[in-house]
């Protein structure tokens, strides 16, 4: 059917990740927010990894569409 | 227990996501053209994709948090709902079931019944399943509000109703080929929401090897940390080792299990039941575009589902871990006191005297519990007492006695008074096992990354409640309403019927939560009747499928009598420690079994066996009533095998089973 879920989940998770990294970015220079990830800015880590997970999933949206269905 | 408070970013990422799936719901809705569109999709969906359905449509919020709680309570022995139960049944149904589903044609798994054998049969599973799917979802539902309300201070209706509304948009634009796509994305969301969560817990607990060397000393006593009765013992591998307690016997595991109900009642009969006849999962496979995608659906779908335990158990099993660390300052959350039992404890507390907190302890316990447990009507004493540490309970007599906790007129008192239901909550050695992911949510997440384990735990939720009401939306409309109530009209008509049924299902269910709110113990014995009803059902498939001389009198009455079989077997056994009415007994104990589960898996066995004996004598006493050209493409042996030639080797269904199945050994014996 005329829809390739691979767009959407690309899209959600590159938008998503790319709020949590830039939050992440935004608040390295506050460890009291990250004390209970155990010191850890798991919203930076955690923001790059959706990241390149969405990218990835547009990625095989754009070569599934040059292909053809 | 505190609520945490979510900040912006976290109400954006749930936002992000709610406006994803109803979007998915609007883009789909220029595809909706006719009943079969809407209802089974067409057949148009590649294998991927309804291979992640089909996981994610069973991965709903009760199967998280539940498996999250028995990985508490059982430790590493719950993955065998996984590599026992779940991947050879996932492995069966795509090997030799999925080609009579898909190649019949049939629209739903009633309705193979019908073709297969008679109306009779279609009629009594359709209505079975029917009924089941809406009790079971507002279950899931009711479920999931009370852990938010408890755990995040939510409100109950409006995350009830909020929840149900968002489900209900996309379902009734897109139909099931919304629900599956989306099912797709919760998927990932479920996958990458909670992985971040399991890592910092394993991390914190100090590894793999310092979690199981912590919940070794919790198996050998477990008493110690209020776990079971004191004098219990497992040895040191009750929590870590899968299959040894298990092969030791029943008394040396803390599920209570010996092997046969394993490996029989779970591994076959309970397992194969589920992941082969029930239309929620079956509904994904049939779905698929073509034949070999069908097959595929399951096949895919296992891979995730065997490495699942990482996500769902673990944390259990961590919880554990972290309870028995004391330097780690966490403890599986106690149970919610009711607002009745807050009062008792606010006025007892407040009345005794700080000089001597021991004397007043044994009444606070007996008036809290009764408030909590109702009281028994014979006796007039609580049902059951509630767990407290002496010491921990004393030391809160002594704060709070002659405080004003029992009042809250003003904002201060308030506060005291929450105060004091912490801390005297914290006294309780009771555990509410089925708040562990949410507690470990709260531990470790910050702002950001609480807002995306929540969204998956919304997520997980709407996943299944979709799963639930497209299921019936197809059995209601094609197997009940076309079948029986208005046959021969148009094909918009049916289309109409089930978008109107599916508004219809949702409402149901939101019922079925406000019901299960206010009678849990009405709901115990619906989802016990749920459990006559499924134990026997493998049975009439496995025979309807690979016998042909299988009959429909024979079906039908076996069937009955195995559900008859299991109300019996289940009114004459119990659980030890249970006291003979709901949980069983009620006619008389003729059979007490070590543990809950073990009584359940004992039960589906017996059933099975009845229900495939007596369906084995009948259909051999009763003329059959199809002949062997009628029964072409739903019998097995009267099918023509499918040429799997065309396919290169290793895509063969057969042959990614035997890969699938050898994984599993393999899983098993890491963890032996």
């Amino acid at each position: 059917m005329g829809l390739d879920i691979r767009l959407p989940i690309g899209l959600m998770f590159t938008l998503i990740g790319a709020m949590l990294a830039v939050y992440g970015f935004a608040t390295q220079s506050e460890p009291a927010l990250y004390e209970r990830s155990l010191g850890i800015n798991v919203n930076l880590r955690w923001g790059l990894v959706l990241l390149v997970f969405g990218v990835t999933m547009l990625g095989l949206f754009w070569r599934g569409r040059k292909s053809g269905p | 227990m505190q609520s945490v408070q979510l900040g912006f970013l976290d109400y954006a990422i749930l936002l992000i996501y709610v406006i994803f799936v109803i979007s998915i719901g609007f883009v789909l809705r220029r595809y909706m053209k006719s009943s079969s569109d809407f209802l089974t999709s067409g057949r148009s969906i590649p294998a991927w994709v309804t291979g992640l359905a089909f996981i994610s449509a069973n991965l709903g919020a009760l199967e998280l948090v539940g498996m999250a709680a028995s990985g508490a309570k059982y430790g590493i022995a719950t993955c065998h709902f996984y590599w026992v139960g779940a991947i050879p049944a996932m492995v069966f149904l795509a090997v030799f079931m999925m080609p009579f589903y898909y190649g019949s044609k049939a629209r739903s798994v009633p309705e193979y019944l019908k073709m297969r054998f008679n109306e009779p049969v279609r009629a009594l599973n359709s209505v079975a399943f029917a009924v089941m799917t809406v009790f079971a979802s507002g279950i899931s539902m009711n479920a999931l509000a009370k852990l938010l309300n408890q755990l995040l201070g939510w409100n109950y209706h409006v995350a009830l109703w909020i929840c149900s509304a968002v489900v209900l948009v996309y379902v009734l634009k897109g139909g099931l080929t919304s629900a599956i796509y989306t099912e797709v994305l919760q998927f990932f969301m479920i996958v990458l929401g909670f992985a971040p969560v399991v890592y910092l817990g394993l991390q914190d607990v100090g590894g793999w090897t310092a979690m199981t060397h912590a919940l070794s000393g919790v198996s050998v006593d477990p008493a110690a940390l209020h776990f079971k009765d004191p004098g219990t013992s497992y040895g040191p591998d009750g929590w870590t080792s899968a299959w040894k307690p298990l092969l030791a016997g029943s008394a040396h595991n803390p599920m209570g299990v010996d092997c046969f109900a394993m490996v029989f009642g779970l591994g076959f009969v309970l397992s194969f039941g589920y992941w082969c006849t029930n239309f929620l999962v079956v509904q994904r496979a049939m779905a698929a575009r073509n034949m070999g995608a069908a097959r595929r659906t399951p096949l895919i779908a296992a891979v995730p589902k065997m490495l699942f335990p990482a996500l769902v158990i673990l944390p259990g099993m961590i919880a554990v871990a972290l309870t028995s660390i004391p330097a780690k300052g966490y403890r599986i959350p106690p149970p919610a006191l009711e607002q009745q039992a807050i009062v008792a404890a606010a006025a007892a507390v407040s009345q005794a005297a700080s000089s001597n907190p021991q004397a007043a302890i044994p009444e606070i316990i007996e008036k809290v519990s009764g408030a909590q447990k109702g009281l028994d009507p014979k006796t007039g004493k609580p049902k059951k007492l509630l767990g407290f540490d002496q010491a921990r309970l004393a030391e809160v007599v002594k704060t709070y006695a002659g405080k004003p906790i029992d009042q809250d007129q003003t904002p201060e008192q308030r506060a005291l008074r929450s105060e004091f239901v912490a801390a005297f909550s914290n006294a309780m050695t009771d555990y509410d096992y089925d708040g562990v992911i949410l507690s470990l949510v709260k531990k470790y997440c910050p702002t950001g990354l609480l807002g995306l384990a929540l969204t998956a735990l919304l997520a997980s939720f709407m996943s299944g409640m979709a799963g639930n009401v497209t299921a019936f939306n197809t059995v209601w409309t094609y197997d009940l309403y076309q079948a029986y109530i208005a046959r021969n009209k148009s094909d918009q008509h049916y289309f109409w019927m089930g978008q109107a049924v599916t508004v219809a299902g949702i409402l149901f269910s939101i019922a079925c939560a406000y019901f299960a709110k206010q009678y849990n113990n009405a709901m115990d014995i619906i989802q016990l009747v749920f459990g006559f009803v499924n134990a026997p059902l493998f049975a009439t498939f496995l025979l309807g499928m690979f016998w042909a001389r299988c009959t429909g009198p024979g079906a039908f009455f076996g069937l009955f009598g195995g559900i008859s079989a299991s109300a019996l077997f289940h009114s004459l056994t119990i659980a030890a420690g249970n006291s003979p009415g709901v949980k069983g007994g009620y006619v008389s104990v003729l059979q007490t079994f070590p543990s809950e589960m073990a009584q359940n898996f004992w039960l589906a066995s017996f059933a099975f066996i009845v229900c495939f004996t007596l369906t084995l004598v009948i259909s051999l006493l009763t003329r059959r009533t199809k002949t062997d050209e009628e029964l072409k493409g739903l019998v097995y042996s009267l099918t023509p095998k499918l040429k799997d030639e065309e396919t290169a080797w290793y895509l063969r269904p057969a042959t990614l089973g035997l890969v699938l199945l050898a994984c599993c050994v393999v899983l098993n014996l890491i963890f032996r």
